[in-house]
């Protein structure tokens, strides 16, 4: 079973949920304090949602220089699977594991509630039990989740097949914004040009578990186990 | 010799502002039907402790760059004044 570290920062609120749902597909799960400087040989790195140090400055800004973050930094570098969740997007977005920011969502209100996504990479440590452009219907819960980034860059992520996540309108007629944050392209996550490093905003172990209402979000936590066992 | 660096962090031109959008349509619903183009942004201020001026500037950059600002979507001025 992969060892899976948690990392938990001051102002992280979904590192247990995380852990949790890691647990419950049966891997070696456990938090990791941001001072500490060593991932423990995990396989897989978690930056779960949160607010780490209360969004000051802008979100995930002082996060990515905690010293735990060196480590991440060396795990992705050699190919290691990272999955940044809302909070955690934002920091991988500051600390350039990822390209591109998090603005304030266009509607400037918090949001919190179930939207639909698009998997359009199913090739991700994360993401390899889906099926090629699967739906799945996730929690999303935030204020800063519209993803901008330079034209180039997202020309780029478009030419390289980066989008991992795209919200998707449930079905031609509905009556949803499918968008809930005005991002760029409609982009709800994207990966690095390795594919290893995942960012998205919607809250997969949120919708991890039968009582939980949703279980959609229960592929991101198999994957890595899938992904483990084939290697 | 201590400096007072004052760093005006801005949105970068062309993005969406919604904040800035926001205050306008309140500034317009209070009658300053004037007010357009609003953009909002964030002032630090900080001491530089350095041997001159350049050197607090240079400083100062350094810590824009690295921090204080997002080089994906923000610009940034500079003030240094001696205390």
């Amino acid at each position: 079973m992969p060892r899976v570290a948690v990392v938990r920062f001051p102002g992280s609120n979904c590192d247990l949920d995380t852990l949790r749902a890691a647990e419950g597909v049966g891997a070696d799960a456990y938090l990791v304090w941001h001072r500490d400087t060593d991932l423990r040989d995990a396989d897989v790195v978690i930056l779960p949602g949160g607010f780490s140090y209360g969004d000051y400055l802008r979100s995930g800004a002082i996060a990515r220089f905690s010293p735990i973050m060196q480590a991440v930094q060396r795990h992705a570098a050699a190919g290691g699977p990272v999955l940044g969740i809302c909070n955690g997007f934002q920091i991988l977005c500051e600390a350039d594991l990822l390209p591109g920011a998090l603005l304030r969502n266009a509607g400037l209100s918090f949001v919190s509630k179930p939207v639909d996504v698009i998997v359009e990479r199913p090739d991700t440590a994360f993401t390899c039990d889906y099926d090629s452009d699967c739906r799945l219907r996730l929690p999303v819960a935030h204020g800063d989740g519209r993803f901008v980034a330079a034209p180039d860059t997202l020309r780029m992520l478009e030419a390289e097949g980066r989008v991992v996540l795209r919200y998707v309108a449930a079905t031609e007629r509905s009556p949803f914004q499918p968008n809930p944050n005005g991002s760029a392209n409609h982009i709800a996550g994207i990966c690095n040009a390795d594919g290893n490093v995942v960012g998205i905003m919607p809250h997969p172990e949120r919708a991890a578990d039968r009582l939980l209402g949703l279980t959609g979000g229960s592929g991101f936590f198999t994957s890595m186990v899938t992904l483990h066992q084939d290697s | 010799m201590t400096f007072r660096v004052h760093v005006r962090v801005m949105p970068r031109e062309g993005l969406l502002d919604p904040q800035g959008q926001a205050v306008e349509h309140a500034l317009s619903a209070l009658g300053f039907e004037e007010a357009g183009a609003v953009r909002i942004g964030r002032a630090i201020e900080l001491d530089v402790a350095a041997a001159s001026r350049d050197e607090a500037e240079t400083r100062a950059r350094q810590m824009c760059d690295k921090l204080l600002a997002n080089p994906v979507t923000e610009d940034y001025l500079l003030e240094v004044e001696e205390d």
